[in-house]
């Protein structure tokens, strides 16, 4: 059974704050630490934003855009590590606001950064089985940085949502592989309110290995070469490492050019590569192939090689913002506005 | 008791789901079970329909002495909205600044965190407004 995309959604907040500021604040070169990660600035969600806002943002435009009713989708999956509650899966509320529910199978899922392709690859799973007409997979993440941590540079918010089914596909799915090991390079504890990390150690042994690995066995196993794809999306923790890797990898400039958002909007974690292929999607034509590889911290990759259909001639783009829309809104804030919304100065009880 | 109270209007404020009167036409937003024109006349009348979404604003206010919950949020701008519809509701406009928002000006609903019962307790979330 052909299994793929049958449609897409993505949201980014609008807020943005630019590496000099935050290094302004803790007598840190800004200007150097940016040029270093290869970001010039990252999204801030609202006080009033969250993964589930966002999620539902994104799975909105996603209903927008095709005929799709939502009483046929028989799963949801929301990957995140940032949900705002332990216990309560943000994927009901977005299945209630989407009018999905109730006849229908959710769990909120978490792999670092890759939560949301995990999903993709469970929904393809059940679609492929025929347990559901449609799944839904969305990544999406608030992710935090400790005040003066390196992670403050580049922690930030947005998603994307996908409606997988096996009618109408727009984008197949040709194959998926994943490539997974237990490294230590970052981790948050339970009741911890910020992620720590290996520092150097989540380069090499970490993100390079996993993500280079996953390349080659999925090419590998589908007889392809860097050459083979029109556009290549990799998880962009910075602007340098999915630059760094894409080229080792064989892959040129112009492949990586849509995917690569995280120089103006920074990691948006289990946000990064579903909101990567949706700006690639934005810019395809039918016969497009697109090679996808999400990268979780803990660690494992999950990689999809995928082929635009003629569908996606008649799909209706315009119905949803497209990811270029989306970061072309925004408003710039200072340190002092960020850490307000963020959660990052103490009030006195009955505050948000 | 707050999170029951919450709880039964939640597909009302995620979707905006109103009520139409099958007698004279009357849209209400929240539901409501009989028609506030024709009463006894609508009665297993009243259809639920969706709003658009879509609207203008009617009347707003800014808030500059905000309640606690709200704090992280002000100034901002609290609004009538007459929606496509006919029908008037009450909604933060957000996404865009205070000083732009005015009478007439075109909106959108979306979906945002309208509060929490304290950093233990239940989120709610519900409809507000942005420039359309």
């Amino acid at each position: 059974m052909e299994v793929g995309i049958v449609s897409y959604g993505a949201y980014v907040p609008r807020f943005r704050i630019a590496p000099q500021e935050i290094g302004r604040v803790w007598g840190t070169d800004g200007e150097a630490m940016g040029k270093g990660l290869m970001i010039s600035s990252k999204s801030v969600p609202a006080p009033d934003e969250d993964v589930v806002t966002i999620s539902i943002e994104a799975a909105r435009s996603m209903m927008r855009r095709c005929d799709v009713s939502p009483k046929d989708i028989g799963a949801l999956y929301v990957g995140s590590e940032s949900h705002p509650y332990a216990v309560k899966p943000s994927g009901t509320i977005v299945a209630e606001a989407i009018e999905a529910s109730p006849n229908m199978t959710i769990a909120d899922i978490e792999f670092a950064c890759k939560a949301g392709t995990a999903g993709i690859q469970m929904c393809m799973g059940l679609v492929g089985s025929g347990m559901v007409r449609y799944g839904v997979a969305i990544g999406a993440d608030t992710s935090q940085g400790a005040p003066g941590d390196a992670l403050e540079f580049s922690a930030s918010a947005g998603g994307a949502a996908y409606l997988i089914g096996s009618e109408n596909v727009i984008a197949r799915i040709n194959g998926t592989y994943s490539f997974t090991t237990d490294t230590p390079d970052f981790w948050r504890r339970e009741g911890q309110p910020y992620p720590s990390h290996g520092g150097r150690f989540t380069g090499e042994p970490a993100y390079f290995k996993h993500v280079t690995s996953c390349s080659i066995g999925l090419m590998e196993r589908m007889g392809t070469k860097p050459s083979d794809y029109t556009y290549a999306v990799f998880h962009q923790p910075n602007g340098k490492f999915p630059t760094r890797v894409a080229k080792q990898l064989g892959f040129n400039d112009k492949q990586i050019e849509y995917g690569l958002l995280t120089p103006q909007i920074g990691n948006t974690y289990s946000g990064a590569v579903p909101l990567g292929l949706a700006a690639i999607l934005d810019n395809t034509v039918p016969g497009d192939r697109v090679f996808a590889i999400a990268y979780g911290s803990g660690a494992g990759c999950d990689g999809f090689d995928i082929t635009v259909t003629e569908n996606m001639a008649k799909y209706r783009r315009d119905a949803g913002p497209t990811v270029k829309q989306l970061m072309e809104k925004t408003k710039f804030i200072d340190y002092a506005t960020y850490a307000k919304y963020r959660g990052k100065i103490r009030m006195k009880e009955g505050g948000e | 008791m707050t999170t029951a109270r919450f709880w039964r209007d939640n597909a009302t404020r995620y979707n905006l789901i109103a009520t139409k009167c099958g007698n004279c036409g009357k849209v209400t937003f929240p539901p409501r079970n009989v028609c506030p024109v024709c009463h006894r006349k609508s009665m297993g009348k009243m259809e639920k329909i969706h709003l658009s979404g879509h609207g203008e604003v009617y009347s707003f206010s800014v808030v500059y002495d905000a309640p606690l919950a709200f704090e992280m949020q002000k100034p901002y701008v609290i609004a009538i909205i007459k929606m496509a519809e006919g029908v008037m509701l009450t909604a933060q406009i957000i996404d865009c600044e205070c000083c732009e928002v005015a009478i007439g000006m075109k909106v959108k609903a979306t979906l945002r965190k309208i509060g929490e019962e304290g950093p233990g307790g239940v989120i709610h979330y519900g409809y507000k407004f942005v420039p359309a």
